[in-house]
C-alpha cells in the first residue's frame, strides 16, 4: 500500500466533507451538546436547586444506583445526594452516549466518501489512477476513522475539564474520569469508529445516495441507545472489564466487516455501479 | 487469457480477439486491432458500441472474459497499476471534485499518479498555465464553465506525462467554441507525437484528428483502418466527376465508356461521373478526352467523408442482420 496516496485520499475526503454542511454540522453540534451542555446541566443543576426540592427524583436515582454492581456502588459511599447525582449522571449515564460521536462521525464521512464519491460521479477517475484497490480502501478508512477518533478524544478531554470544573464546588478535587472511562476512550471508541465506517462500506454497496447511506448508518445509533438502556436498567454496566470485553467484541465484528468490505471494494464491482 | 500471441514490438496497444461479457450481454465481442506509437486512433460507434468498455479493459479496470491484450507491453488484467501509471484517461464526464479547486484537484491526482513530491507543485502550476486555468486555479471547480472543466480534466489526464492517452468523448456536451479549443489541444498533442485513443461518435472530429479508426457496433469491430482505405474497401475504384463547358459529343462519350480502366459511367446534363479502377488512371483518361476535343471545366476525384463511410458500414451491418 502507498501511504502517500492513502494520506492524499484521506485529506481530499475530509476537504470535501468540510464543504458539505449536512455532514459536518452534526459533527460540531453534537460534541458541543455532549461535552459541554449536558455535563454543565447535570453538574450545575444540583448546585442550583436545593436537594429538598428534588428529593423524589434523587430517590429514584438512588434506586438506579442500587442496581449497579456492588463494587461500583463503592464510588457512591460517603457521597452526598448532590455528589451522587453528579457521579451517576456524568460518569455512568452519559458514558455510553459518548459512543454516538465516533459512530456518527465515521459513518457520515464514510457515507460521503464511499457513496458521495459515486453520487458525484468522481469515482471513475479515481479508478483510473495507479492506486491499488486496497490503497483506495485504506485511504477512505483513514479519512473516516482517524478524525472520528480524534474528535471523540477532543470531546472527552473537554468533557473531563467541564465536569471537573463545574463540579469543583461539590468535590473540591479532580475526581473524573473513573477507571472504566479509560477503556471506553482508548479501546471501545476506536472500535466503534471503525464499526461505523465498516458498516457504511457494506451499506454503500446497496444504496445510491449519500442521504440514503447517512440515514441507514444512523440506525446504528440504536446499538448505543441499547447500551444506555442496559446501563439504566442495570442489565449491562460499562465497567473496566465489560467495556474492554465489549470493545474486543466490536473489534472482532469490525474485522469481519472489513474483510467483507475489502472483497466488495474492487474496481470490477465499483465500475459496474457507475 | 492466451499468452501465445506475441505483441508486435512497435505496437503501443495490441488486442486480439478480445471479449468481455456481462451476463448474456457481449459488450466487447472479438475485437482485434493494434495501435502504433504517435498514432491518433479512433474508436467510433454509437452509444453502447463497446468503446468505453474497451477503454476500461485496456486500463485494467475490468478483466477481459477472453482474448489477448497488451498495453505498452503489459497485461492490464495482471499489471493494471503499472499500466495506469503510463496512461492518462479523460473520462466521458469530467469527474472532477467540484468542491475543490483546480489546484487541489491536480495536486490530488498527481499524488495518486505517484509524481514525486518535489516535482508535483511545479508540474501542477505548469499544467494550469498551459491549459489557461492559472487565473482561476484557486476557485472551486463548480464555478467553472463546461469548457474549463474539460480543459482541467485534460490537464489531469496529462499531468503525469503518460505515453498513452485515452480520450472518451472529449467534446461531448461542449459548445462549439469550447469543443474547438479541446480539438486544438488534441491536435497539438498529436503533432508532438502523443499516442491517443479517441472514443467518439463525432465523425467530423474523428475525420480531422484520427490517423486510423475502428468502427464498432455491439462490441464488434466492423471496419478498421485509415478512413480513406476503409472508403476504398467500401467503394472500390475511384469516382471521378468531370464537368463540361459544353456537353460532350457522342464520340467523346463513347471514348469515355470504352476507356480500359472505366468500370461504370453515369451521365448528367453537363456532368460525367465515371468509376475508374484506380486513381492512377485519371491523368490518361482526362488527356484522352481533351485530345478528343472535350471542353472540360473541372475534374474532381470524388472522396467519401468519414460520415458517409461510417453510415455505410453501420447500414451494411443492419442489412446483414436483416
Amino acid at each position: 500500500m502507498n501511504w502517500r496516496s492513502i494520506r492524499a485520499i484521506a485529506v481530499k475526503d475530509l476537504r470535501e466533507v468540510r464543504q458539505n454542511k449536512a455532514a459536518w454540522v452534526p459533527a460540531v453540534v453534537i460534541p458541543l451538546v455532549f461535552a459541554v451542555a449536558m455535563p454543565l446541566a447535570f453538574t450545575l443543576l444540583p448546585q442550583l436547586i436545593p436537594a429538598e426540592q428534588v428529593a423524589g427524583e434523587l430517590g429514584e436515582m438512588q434506586e438506579l444506583v442500587a442496581r449497579l454492581p456492588a463494587a461500583v456502588q463503592q464510588v457512591f459511599v460517603d457521597k452526598g445526594l448532590e455528589q451522587g447525582f453528579v457521579i451517576y449522571t456524568t460518569a455512568f449515564l452519559l458514558a455510553p452516549m459518548f459512543l454516538i460521536l465516533p459512530l456518527m462521525f465515521s459513518s457520515i464521512v464514510g457515507a460521503d466518501s464511499f457513496v458521495g464519491e459515486r453520487e458525484r460521479k468522481t469515482m471513475e477517475a479515481l479508478l483510473y489512477t495507479p492506486c491499488s484497490d486496497r490503497t483506495l480502501f485504506a485511504g477512505k478508512i483513514v479519512a473516516s476513522v482517524v478524525p472520528a477518533i480524534l474528535l471523540s478524544w477532543v470531546s472527552y478531554t473537554i468533557y473531563i475539564v467541564v465536569v471537573n470544573a463545574a463540579s469543583w464546588p461539590l468535590f473540591g478535587r479532580i475526581w473524573f474520569p473513573l477507571a472504566a472511562w479509560w477503556p471506553l476512550m482508548f479501546w471501545l471508541t476506536p472500535a466503534i469508529s471503525l464499526l461505523g465506517m465498516s458498516a457504511t462500506v457494506l451499506i454503500s454497496s446497496r444504496v445510491r445516495t449519500f442521504m440514503e447511506a447517512y440515514q441507514l448508518t444512523g440506525s446504528l445509533v440504536v446499538l448505543v441507545l441499547l447500551l444506555v438502556v442496559g446501563q439504566l436498567s442495570g442489565v449491562l454496566y460499562l465497567g473496566v472489564f465489560s467495556t474492554f470485553a465489549l470493545g474486543t467484541l466490536v473489534w472482532a465484528v469490525d474485522a469481519a466487516l472489513i474483510y467483507v468490505g475489502v472483497g466488495t471494494f474492487q474496481r470490477t464491482h465499483l465500475i459496474a455501479k457507475i | 487469457m492466451g499468452a501465445t500471441v506475441d505483441a508486435p514490438q512497435d505496437s503501443v496497444i495490441d488486442v486480439s480477439n478480445l471479449h468481455r461479457t456481462f451476463g448474456a450481454i457481449r459488450a466487447v465481442d472479438g475485437l482485434t486491432f493494434d495501435i502504433r506509437p504517435g498514432e491518433v486512433f479512433g474508436l467510433l460507434g454509437p452509444n453502447g458500441a463497446g468503446k468505453t468498455t474497451t477503454v476500461r479493459l485496456l486500463n485494467g479496470i475490468l478483466p477481459p472474459s477472453g482474448g489477448f491484450v497488451r498495453v505498452l507491453g503489459m497485461d492490464p488484467a495482471q499489471q493494471g497499476g503499472q499500466v495506469r501509471r503510463k496512461t492518462g484517461v479523460l473520462t466521458e464526464n469530467p469527474t472532477l471534485y467540484e468542491r475543490l479547486s483546480a489546484r487541489q484537484n491536480l495536486t490530488f491526482y498527481g499524488t495518486l499518479s505517484e509524481i514525486p513530491e518535489a516535482r508535483l507543485g511545479g508540474r501542477v502550476e505548469e499544467m494550469l498555465g498551459f491549459f489557461g486555468l492559472d487565473g482561476r486555479a484557486g476557485d472551486r471547480v463548480e464555478t467553472y464553465s463546461k469548457g474549463m472543466k474539460q480543459r482541467l480534466a485534460l490537464a489531469r489526464a496529462l499531468l503525469h506525462q503518460p505515453p498513452l492517452l485515452f480520450l472518451d468523448e472529449p467534446t461531448s456536451g461542449l459548445d462549439p467554441e469550447a469543443a474547438q479549443q479541446v480539438n486544438a489541444l488534441i491536435e497539438f498533442l498529436s503533432h508532438k507525437g502523443q499516442t491517443i485513443v479517441l472514443c467518439t461518435h463525432n465523425l467530423t472530429e474523428a475525420e480531422r484528428l484520427c490517423d486510423r479508426v475502428a468502427v464498432m457496433n455491439a462490441g464488434r469491430c466492423l471496419a478498421l483502418g485509415n478512413p480513406a482505405d476503409i472508403s476504398r474497401r467500401l467503394w472500390p475504384g475511384t469516382w471521378l466527376d468531370v464537368v463540361f463547358w459544353q456537353a460532350p459529343s457522342p464520340a467523346q462519350l463513347e471514348l469515355a465508356r470504352n476507356f480500359p480502366a472505366v468500370e461504370q459511367v453515369d451521365l448528367g446534363p453537363e456532368l460525367l461521373s465515371v468509376r475508374l479502377q484506380s486513381k492512377e488512371a485519371i491523368p490518361t483518361f482526362v488527356r484522352q478526352l481533351v485530345e478528343a476535343g472535350a471542353s472540360i471545366l473541372s475534374v474532381n476525384p470524388r472522396s467519401h467523408s468519414l460520415e458517409e463511410v461510417y453510415f455505410a458500414i453501420q447500414n451494411n451491418r443492419q442489412d446483414g442482420e436483416a
